[in-house]
């Protein structure tokens, strides 16, 4: 009989029976010899005969670290908890097993013939009322392989530089006192004079200023912007602009996405079976919402692995909270996974190796199946790390368990929607979080007709006979599962009409949102229980029991305590956000200084291990970070103070001298030129034509299409043949099925933690510039817009060059597309019936696509 | 694990890695293009042009490489390197876990008698074209890294690939396709595998489709601009090259010098790719014997074929890739699925390449990132082993019908005439004339090489 292994996301086993099951209960004793008779009759045949084949010494298995051939095994259990306390029928997890009571463990399993009949089972529940007397011998305690150990030096391995905790260093001495601006300058200058090098000048004005622009708000300066700049002579001209961007909504679109490739967020599962994640957008918003409001950096880390557990005094802020856990959830999920217990592995799994990597910039995820092979994290530390996790409730929707080929859905987490009573005292602890009860049929079919005042009044006068008919209809018209209805006529019906080309047989219609059950995707607290350490990470073959906890090597002081109650989860975030953490500041520093300068003080961003490049100006990375943390974590006065930095401001000028001692600029002698990503390049195209709709995107297409299977039941090419002018941010993110724009120019990998994106520079890239029908949309749209102006021809041509580029053309240039214009096109594009003005269109709109295509468009310098 | 499903490995550290962006300006102008408008500077300057023809160092004998890449490690001791012993041994004690024997029968095929498993039935017919190296080894374990090493030889830095090197060494000999191409890689390992590093970036591999969950995909769009008279978009891109030369200055830029060359080399490709890669005129016992139009086999045919038509039409280096061989558990099924999918494709390009008269100076290479050990204690899987495995070469001047190598009994560790991937990477260079110590470019002071300092060349596997 296979027995608890499957109960995950059950209720614990309690404190009491932990408490009362000391070695003297486990001993034989006196035995009353009436209960033996009775054990030998009744329940030894039935454990034999249905239990033994997979918790036995003799059959070597002994699946969910659970033996029941002896008095000891069964009374200790497995990995959930107690099988067996004598007297305690509720306590007993044995007995919920074998009654069928929870669906995660149903034992004995089918193939050994199921369900036992209800007399065998009455004789168990009795059986341990009278005691479970017992009288076989033996140990219990499961056979195990002894942990490979790896004998860490621990301290040596805290000698690594990235173990120790960031030390904030007096700035060097300089030669040249008039250069620096900040620390940050000095650090650099004396890095470079050490060298004999010295920095390039600085960049001109307006090639700054476009720099800044992208750089903070992804987005180029309008004409008049950068006339406004050029024309400010004051010392605090560029000051000025660096505060209005830092207070736009564009920077939070802008560096939010930053930490979205990091997070790996995605808008579905990915993977073998392809579910949506109907509410992932609202954790896409969440990041915007933090970085504009400059959240600090502890804090947005705590919410994001403990938002349902901090305080909060009002609904609004819990539900902020909550959401932030989705980055928990976002993960690509293995939803064909039959074993129960291998999926809550595997999400696990994720969950660390999401967890270590964007907020350490470490793997720990290595040691799930042995200790790490690079850096100094034993197998048993990832287990005291999963103890945490699988303590966890992770909700990440995808239509239920009811989906059709998704056994391995779940609820998701409901929000709150009622402001709070302005006197309503603040919380000080937080309430449970509950997921969203089913609604039934009849709340439903009212919530459909919210919108639809006939409906609705047609509904409410109905008698109780005619509503039961109506709501029959609705079902049969609707399906019967929550998820597949409508909420909202209007809605849905729009949302139908919209995607009727992406209607599949499986389709199932959309879940808009409604007042008082808006839903999000996240993780709360779980039933708190320790995991033992799996051999090679193998389900069946557990070993030593781990208490949950941390990583010792990354611990600086102490680590907080773990209440028996509690996941953990809220130390972890505690545990990682602590100022002697070695790692958060300097990673976090470590990437914004990479998105402002090309590349990271440690070049390798996303690997700060043993195997990881070191830092390129170690005291420069510590004496940020720690300042970083003393400005109480803001990022955006850290990315204010390497903005104004000289060493920002710098030309990209070559330097033959410097280019041979340090050709990759590590010490940073001028600006690296840099690539655009890809939703620079579009948003930079749609605010040239004029096109963009710079309002931030409601939801997602996604979540009008609801819970689906891509693929089989949601057809893919609605996803890749909608049109959108919103910023890129915006965009569809469904796992393998990246927009074509955001691909071809290295969109991050939805399904990988990415701290530094590839950039390539191939010929897909200018076949994109040259056919693709987006590009040729914005560039005909920009030439109507430049046709529209009331200009001459000389100032069209300059205005072009505005919106493309944020400079006017030069004599040459002019003199080259006058003979592009007036001549070359003007030849080759016939005017159709002598409609001149859809010419003229044509040949303008070439003219801005070379715009677009051009090398200058899309490098920052 | 219980489960038959599929076990990915999540031991996926990042890579160590800088991005290849950060190789920014390229002070030795090499690369610097044999493009109208500036063929004549650059020629003067360097007296080279990118991507012309260049004589190799010695006579080659290949003259194109088709890598056959299996991404997740493909276990040696099921498919190309029979162990009596460990079936013997099956069950017993091994260094990591009980030994499994393989659940697939191996015999003996063609006049040489290689050994060969039931699962390449197919590819075993061409035994004697074949020779098996099975005395391969490599570094690291890990799939990202080893997958790295097998393209580039660095499991560590930003380094040029395989392709990338063989090109700047030998150009291209069709000036209108990308002389490196990768049909659908897996996108999970970056573009590292085909990037060119701190060489130019006109030497980086152009990726066709991408290797997803369900298989590879292989197709380009935005082939071409169907709004435009067809003799504009020449004068366009003159005008965006001009615009590009302009940012060149004075200095040396090689992010704008790829982008020019990228618009070059796109604008011809917008008639060559599509005449190329239709196989519209294949005869059906050609995209039969390829396995194309049958469930399992269809994709990884087309992309065979796809190989064939573009050596033909003169790419240097195409890599097409199967992904899926990393069988930790459910082998004996899952194997088995993943060389049914390629095997009769694969069987079908050497066909088709001796039956055009391409074989001869094609070298054809069959491998993964590493193979995988004796058991490891699972009943029905493999874990990694980077100590031993073996690839597969054919044609190019490579003498078939024999193997190279040996593995112990069991096939746990090589340990006769080792072949390191560093050896692997000279051979090809040498089979294509190119001698891996001579093969160099120069970048922050010092030269570097496809080898770094290792590398032997395996001279007994030459015909």
């Amino acid at each position: 009989m296979k027995l608890l292994t499957h109960s995950i996301f059950l209720a614990t086993t309690s404190l009491v029976s932990a408490a009362i099951a000391p070695e003297a209960t486990i001993s034989s004793g006196k035995q009353d010899p009436a209960g033996v008779e009775f054990f030998e009759k009744n329940i030894r045949p039935v454990l034999a005969q249905k239990c033994y084949g997979c918790h036995s010494a003799e059959s070597g298995k002994q699946k969910g670290g659970l033996l029941l051939d002896t008095r000891e095994g069964i009374r200790m259990g497995g990995d959930s908890g107690h099988a067996v306390v004598p007297g305690d029928a509720k306590e007993s997890l044995l007995l919920d097993a074998i009654r069928y009571d929870d669906k995660e463990t149903q034992m004995p399993p089918q193939k050994e013939g199921g369900k036992l009949p209800d007399a065998v089972i009455a004789n168990f529940e009795q059986w341990i009322r009278m005691g479970a007397p017992d009288p076989r011998e033996g140990t219990g305690a499961v056979k195990m392989t002894p942990i490979a150990k790896k004998d860490w030096d621990l301290k040596k391995a805290k000698e690594f530089w990235a173990f120790q905790e960031p030390k904030a260093v007096p700035a060097p001495e300089v030669k040249d006192k008039a250069w620096p601006r900040s620390d940050a300058d000095k650090f650099i200058l004396g890095a470079l004079e050490a060298k004999g090098l010295k920095p390039v000048a600085d960049a001109d004005k307006s090639t700054l200023i476009r720099r800044v622009y992208f750089d903070l708000i992804g987005l180029p300066p309008r004409p008049d912007e950068v006339d406004a700049f050029l024309a400010d002579a004051s010392p605090t001209a560029f000051e000025k602009v660096v505060d209005r961007l830092l207070a736009s909504l564009q920077f939070g679109e802008r560096w939010g996405r930053h930490w979205l490739d990091v997070a790996r967020y995605a808008e579905s599962t990915g993977k073998e079976r392809n579910f949506t994640f109907p509410s992932a957008w609202r954790y896409r918003d969440y990041v915007i919402a933090a970085f504009n409001a400059d959240t600090p950096y502890d804090q947005f880390i705590k919410e994001q692995i403990a938002g349902d557990l901090l305080p909060y005094t009002n609904d609004d802020e819990r539900n902020r909270q909550l959401i932030a856990t989705g980055f928990l959830a976002m993960g690509p999920k293995g939803l064909n996974e039959k074993n129960k217990v291998q999926f809550t592995m595997d999400v696990v799994d994720e969950q660390i190796d999401v967890t270590s990597r964007a907020v350490l910039g470490i793997t720990v995820a290595c040691a799930r199946c042995h200790d790490h092979k690079f850096d100094p994290i034993p197998q048993k530390e990832y287990y005291g790390l999963a103890g945490i996790f699988r303590s966890s409730e992770t909700h990440f929707g995808t239509g239920g368990t009811n989906a059709k080929q998704n056994k391995n859905g779940t609820s998701l987490l409901a929000l709150a929607v009622e402001p709070p009573p302005a006197t309503e005292a603040p919380a000080a602890t937080p309430a449970p979080v509950v997921a969203a009860p089913t609604p039934t049929a009849e709340e439903r079919l009212k919530q459909f007709a919210a919108s639809k005042p006939a409906i609705a009044a047609k509904l409410a006068a109905m008698t109780p006979e005619k509503r039961a008919q109506a709501v029959e209809k609705f079902l049969q018209k609707y399906g019967t599962s929550p998820e597949s209805a409508p909420a909202n006529g209007k809605a849905a019906f729009a949302a139908n009409k919209k995607n009727n080309k992406g209607k599949g047989k499986n389709y199932t219609a959309p879940v808009a949102a409604i007042p008082g059950q808006e839903l999000c995707m996240g993780v709360v607290e779980g039933r708190p229980t320790d995991t033992r350490v799996l051999i090679r990470g193998e389900i069946d073959q557990p070993t030593d029991m781990v208490p949950r906890g941390f990583v010792t090597v990354m611990t600086n002081g102490t680590t907080p305590s773990i209440a028996p109650t509690a996941s953990g989860r809220k130390e972890l975030a505690d545990w990682l956000t602590t100022p002697t953490n070695p790692l958060i500041a300097r990673v976090a520093v470590n990437r914004v200084w990479q998105h402002l300068f090309g590349q990271g003080i440690v070049p390798t961003a996303d690997n700060f291990g043993a195997t990881g490049e070191k830092p390129t100006n170690p005291a420069l990375l510590d004496t940020l970070a720690v300042q970083f943390m003393k400005d109480g974590w803001s990022t955006k006065k850290l990315i204010r103070s390497l903005v104004l930095s000289h060493a920002y401001q710098l030309s990209t000028a070559h330097d033959s001298a410097a280019n041979e001692i340090d050709p990759d600029n590590h010490l940073v002698w001028r600006a690296s030129q840099r690539r655009l990503d890809a939703e620079a390049i579009r948003d930079a195209m749609l605010t040239s034509s004029g096109q963009l709709d710079a309002a931030p995107a409601k939801g997602s297409l996604v979540s009008t299409i609801g819970d689906g299977y891509i693929g089989k039941g949601i057809k893919p090419d609605v996803f890749s043949n909608y049109e959108s002018n919103k910023r890129s941010v915006y965009l569809l993110v469904v796992r393998d099925f990246v927009p074509d724009m955001l691909e071809v120019f290295d969109f991050a990998e939805p399904s990988l933690v990415v701290a530094s994106r590839d950039v390539t520079n191939v010929p897909s890239q200018a076949l994109f510039m040259m056919n693709n029908e987006f590009v040729r949309a914005q560039s005909m749209a920009m030439a109507k817009r430049i046709l529209a102006t009331p200009l001459d021809y000389p100032a069209r041509v300059s205005l072009a060059y505005q919106l493309a580029l944020s400079r006017k053309p030069t004599d040459a240039e002019r003199k080259r597309v006058d003979q592009y214009l007036l001549n070359e096109a003007r030849a080759l594009i016939p005017s159709k019936g002598g409609n001149k003005d859809e010419a003229s269109a044509l040949s303008w709109s070439t003219f801005c696509q070379a715009l677009f295509a051009c090398a200058e468009f899309r490098y920052i310098r | 694990m219980n489960s038959n499903q599929p076990y990915q490995c999540n031991n996926v550290m990042p890579l160590s890695l800088t991005r290849r962006d950060v190789l920014k300006s390229v002070s030795a102008g090499f690369g610097w293009l044999a493009l109208q408008g500036l063929a004549a500077r650059v020629e003067a300057a360097t007296g080279a042009s990118s991507l012309a023809i260049r004589a190799p160092h010695f006579a080659a004998r290949a003259k194109r490489v088709i890598f056959l890449s299996m991404q997740g490690g493909p276990s040696h001791m099921d498919t190309f390197d029979y162990k009596p012993q460990l079936e013997i041994d099956n069950g017993k004690a091994g260094d990591k876990g009980k030994l499994f024997a393989s659940p697939f029968k191996f015999s003996q095929h063609g006049q040489s008698g290689q050994w060969i498993s039931e699962v390449f039935a197919n590819v075993a017919e061409h035994a004697d074209d074949i020779c098996l190296l099975r005395g391969m080894t490599t570094d690291i374990p890990n799939h990202p890294q080893a997958y790295i090493q097998m393209h580039t030889g660095s499991t560590q830095f930003v380094r040029p690939s395989l392709g990338a090197w063989t090109l700047y060494g030998l150009g291209s000999e069709n000036e209108n396709l990308p002389g490196f191409i990768t049909i659908a890689p897996p996108i999970q390992f970056g573009s590292q595998n085909y990037g060119s590093a701190f060489l130019p970036a006109v030497y980086q591999g152009t990726r066709i489709g991408a290797q997803r969950e369900e298989g590879g995909s292989a197709s380009i769009s935005d082939i071409r601009n169907p709004e435009l008279p067809s003799e504009l978009p020449r004068k366009q891109i003159d005008l965006v090259q001009s615009m590009n030369r302009d940012l060149l200055g004075s200095g040396s830029n090689a992010d704008v010098e790829g982008v020019i060359q990228s618009f070059e080399l796109g604008f011809k490709m917008q008639t060559e790719l599509p005449r190329v890669l239709d196989s519209g005129k294949e005869s059906p016992e050609t995209l039969k014997s390829y396995g194309i139009g049958e469930g399992r086999t269809d994709n990884f045919g087309k992309q065979c074929l796809m190989a064939r038509r573009l050596s033909e039409a003169g790419v240097r280096f195409i890599e097409v890739c199967s992904g899926g061989w990393d069988h930790h558990n459910g082998l004996s099924t899952r194997l088995a699925a993943s060389a049914a999918a390629i095997d009769k494709p694969i069987a079908g390009l050497l066909a088709d390449l001796k039956q055009r008269g391409l074989l001869k100076d094609t070298l054809v290479i069959w491998g993964g990132e590493f193979g995988r050990t004796p058991g490891n204690g699972k009943p029905d899987g493999r874990g990694h082993n980077a100590k031993g495995y073996t690839m597969w070469m054919a044609g190019g001047g490579v003498r078939g019908g024999m193997s190279f190598g040996a593995t112990d009994e069991h096939g746990g560790k090589a340990v006769e005439d080792v072949m390191h991937i560093h050896d692997l990477h000279a051979t090809v260079l040498a089979l294509m004339g190119l001698d891996h110590e001579k093969l160099t470019y120069r970048f922050a002071g010092r030269n570097f090489r496809l080898t770094d300092v290792y590398g032997k060349v395996a001279k007994p596997i030459f015909a």
